[in-house]
């Protein structure tokens, strides 16, 4: 049985008047991919952030609810936010590398994190790359500016970064939507390796991906959760009509 | 895993001509573009059926795009660009520079991967490329715009707010007005460059009703990284490849048992 | 939306309904040119029998496209699975009507015992009707009607049994009835073998709408006929 990670109970999140989420509880789970899908604006991607408490820096947002993670509401206060997205880090649609070399962006949270120790850090940067299935295209050009990779190495050398760190969870927003089937290959199967050591929540607006790497999916639809399962259940007997129109592309 | 320089052999190629009950919308032959020094198109003989969804597909890298492009001559617009061979629309080689480009444009439309539409009103997005081309008459204006608004099926959700920014409408219908203003001016030819990665699947869904729906009146042809989409709207597919066509045939044919193993490992997801 | 992908699927059922439809002529004449000794009309269920199985290819090219090219996922996707898998009980209820009108054509046995003819009519005449009523079942995906159908076959073991019994009750009494009555006994086990089949396609319908696979009614085996 895989171990609860995070859970969320009853969150409630307002732009303003506007309620973007209404209500969501659900559970993730160590060693599992959990997929959230659903139209634009169904509020997973806010969900998504609001895990590691990403909407905080939205001005006019209000949050319900608690959201558990190692034995605390994240939203307590006295929360060290940092802390939190260490535990819980997050890659982002667009790869974002800084304009600094391969090994650097890797290493670059370490030594904020005060650690000076060259060859730990050097191990730590080659371990990361590794696990992020990166390690042999880079290997020879760790000093070479990450901007000059391809958009898929970027964004593994984003994922490197994240896990160098030692994230407790991995939260991807439509990871691989901006490159090519090739590139997007690549981080499917690093993802599975890595659900061997993480717990990952995904959002993607590809169906054929959620279906082929997650192990749990959620439904999203205006601000409710319609339905989470097993990816085998939601995607060959899904409960809720809503959710069978959406995955079978009958939109409307 | 092949699909890999090493181990694909590039001289190996099964391109399906036309038969010749299948009407011709435009064709090339031995077509090569150069950027400088580098062939990003390797001699590529194609040729497009009228009226059939056409897709292009390949690896980033495969010059699909940049074939896509050449059809209209959009590689016209880089310097550094050269195209060789012939562009066969109509019996003439359009390829030619004695060829006038904004008629062969008029006739080959081009809609691009983000919706782009002007930051003017639904009706002007339309309206703006007829009168640039000499469409007088508010009455026969109205009536362009509102055919191709029809045909690209977005006149029910925006025949009410005709006069609102085009910006205010959401990414799919943006780019279904960008399909509506290609078709006013009337190409045979429609050209679409990843018309839909931008968008999320519910309007990329109504993008591809719309093409199955525009098929019946104008060939189309498009570049697409999602497969799933090539294998649902298209009749024929071509297979690109570092600047080569590796394969060019039926989309059945391709998505069930392609001639070519580059081809089975690319669509199957398959690769190194 | 997806109008295109839509219509491909009730083509697909519209043909499959088609495919049953023949199916179901072909168990009707086979039968019936059992019972009249009819040569001319056996030879004719076999020589359809290649426009069934290319029936059979054809649903079966398309459900493998419609896979490749559409993803269907859930519903969808068991509609075009059922199809597949029903059509392939279909086919194989073709090849017994060919198997029955083979033994029509090789028939050598003169003496015919009317009571045993009659009672092969009776279980034809019966997996015929259920033929069509599992293909209406299959159409309106009606649970109720696929399980109804499905015990049906009982009745047809029932009979196929007692075909058997009387039929080697005859052999002992009279040695020249041998060939014609091992002739029974072989087109009866057919005919009970269809019947079978029209439970396999039952749980495809209850398979269709609960996407779960389960057996219906325990099964009949030739084996256990004469338990």
């Amino acid at each position: 049985m895989n171990e609860q990670i995070v859970s969320t109970e009853n969150v409630h999140l307002y732009y303003g008047d506007f309620e973007a989420l209404k209500g969501i509880s659900m559970e993730f789970y160590d060693n599992q991919i959990t997929a959230l899908i659903g139209p634009s604006g169904c509020g997973k991607s806010t969900y998504l952030r609001l895990i590691n408490r990403m909407n905080d820096l939205i001005p006019g947002v209000k949050i319900t609810g608690k959201v558990n993670y190692d034995g605390k509401n994240v939203y307590d206060e006295g929360t060290d936010t940092v802390e939190l997205r260490k535990k819980i880090g997050m890659v982002f649609q667009q790869p974002n590398p800084f304009p600094f070399s391969i090994y650097e962006n890797v290493a670059y949270g370490l030594k904020i994190a005060g650690m000076k120790d060259k060859n730990k850090i050097d191990e730590i940067v080659e371990r990361s790359l590794r696990k992020a299935a990166i390690w042999n295209e880079v290997k020879d050009k760790l000093d070479e500016n990450a901007l000059a990779l391809s958009g898929g190495q970027q964004q593994r050398v984003c994922i490197a970064r994240v896990l160098a760190i030692e994230p407790d969870v991995i939260l991807l927003d439509e990871p691989t939507s901006a490159l090519d089937p090739i590139s997007s290959g690549k981080i499917e199967r690093m993802l599975e390796e890595l659900k061997k050591e993480y717990t990952i929540i995904i959002v993607t607006h590809n169906m054929q991906q959620a279906s082929r790497i997650s192990d749990r999916t959620a439904f999203f639809l205006d601000g409710n959760l319609i339905e989470v399962d097993d990816t085998r259940k939601i995607f060959t007997n899904p409960e809720k009509k809503e959710t069978e129109d959406y995955i079978s592309g009958r939109f409307g | 895993m092949a699909v890999n320089p090493e181990e694909t052999d590039l001289n190996k190629k099964h391109i399906v001509t036309l038969n010749e009950k299948e009407p011709l919308a435009i064709s090339t032959k031995d077509l090569h573009v150069y950027y400088g020094k580098f062939e990003a198109i390797k001699g590529v003989s194609l040729e497009f059926e009228k009226n059939k969804i056409t897709s292009l597909i390949g690896p980033s890298g495969s010059a699909k795009s940049t074939y896509l492009r050449s059809l209209n001559r959009m590689n016209d617009e880089i310097s550094s660009a050269k195209v060789t061979g012939e562009i066969l629309y109509k019996n003439v080689n359009i390829n030619d520079p004695e060829v006038d480009v904004y008629t062969t444009r008029k006739q080959i439309g081009m809609v691009f991967q983000s919706p782009n539409p002007f930051s003017k009103s639904i009706y002007e997005n339309i309206a703006f490329g007829l009168k640039r081309h000499g469409v007088k008459g508010k009455e026969t204006l109205d009536k362009a715009v509102e055919t191709s608004l029809k045909q690209a099926a977005l006149w029910d959700q925006v025949k009410d707010k005709l006069n609102q920014s085009a910006l205010a409408l959401s990414g799919g219908q943006q780019q279904r007005l960008c399909i509506a203003r290609a078709i006013a001016l009337k190409p045979e030819i429609l050209l679409l460059d990843e018309p839909a990665s931008a968008l999320d699947p519910i309007s990329t869904s109504q993008v591809e009703e719309t093409l199955i729906e525009l098929k019946e009146n104008y060939t189309i042809i498009i570049v697409t990284h999602n497969m799933q989409q090539a294998s649902r709207i298209s009749d024929r597919t071509a297979f690109f490849y570092l600047g080569h066509v590796l394969e060019y045939d039926e989309t059945r044919k391709i998505f069930t048992n392609p001639t070519i193993q580059a081809t089975e490992d690319y669509v199957s997801g398959h690769y190194g | 939306m997806r109008r295109a992908y839509e219509e491909e699927l009730n083509r697909l059922h519209a043909s499959f309904f088609r495919m049953g439809r023949a199916v179901n002529e072909a168990i009707h004449q086979s039968v019936k040119a059992f019972v009249n000794h009819d040569k001319e009309l056996a030879k004719k269920v076999i020589e359809q029998d290649k426009e069934i199985n290319e029936m059979e290819h054809e649903l079966e090219q398309a459900c493998i496209e419609l896979i490749a090219l559409q993803q269907p996922v859930t519903t969808d996707l068991r509609k075009i699975i059922t199809v597949m898998k029903a059509s392939a009980d279909l086919e194989r209820m073709g090849d017994h009507a060919v198997s029955i009108s083979k033994s029509t054509i090789r028939v050598k046995g003169s003496k015919r015992i009317y009571e045993i003819e009659a009672m092969i009519s009776e279980a034809g005449d019966r997996v015929e009707k259920m033929v069509q009523e599992v293909l209406d079942a299959f159409v309106d995906s009606d649970d109720e009607k696929a399980i109804r159908v499905a015990n049906e076959d009982l009745e047809i073991d029932e009979l196929t049994r007692d075909i058997h019994r009387i039929s080697i009750e005859e052999m002992k009494k009279d040695p020249d009835i041998v060939l014609g009555a091992t002739d029974y006994m072989l087109a009866s086990t057919y005919v009970e073998r269809i019947g079978d089949y029209v439970t396999n396609i039952s749980e495809w319908i209850l398979y269709l709408n609960s996407g779960k696979i389960q057996e219906l009614n325990t099964h009949h085996n030739i084996d256990d006929l004469n338990n």
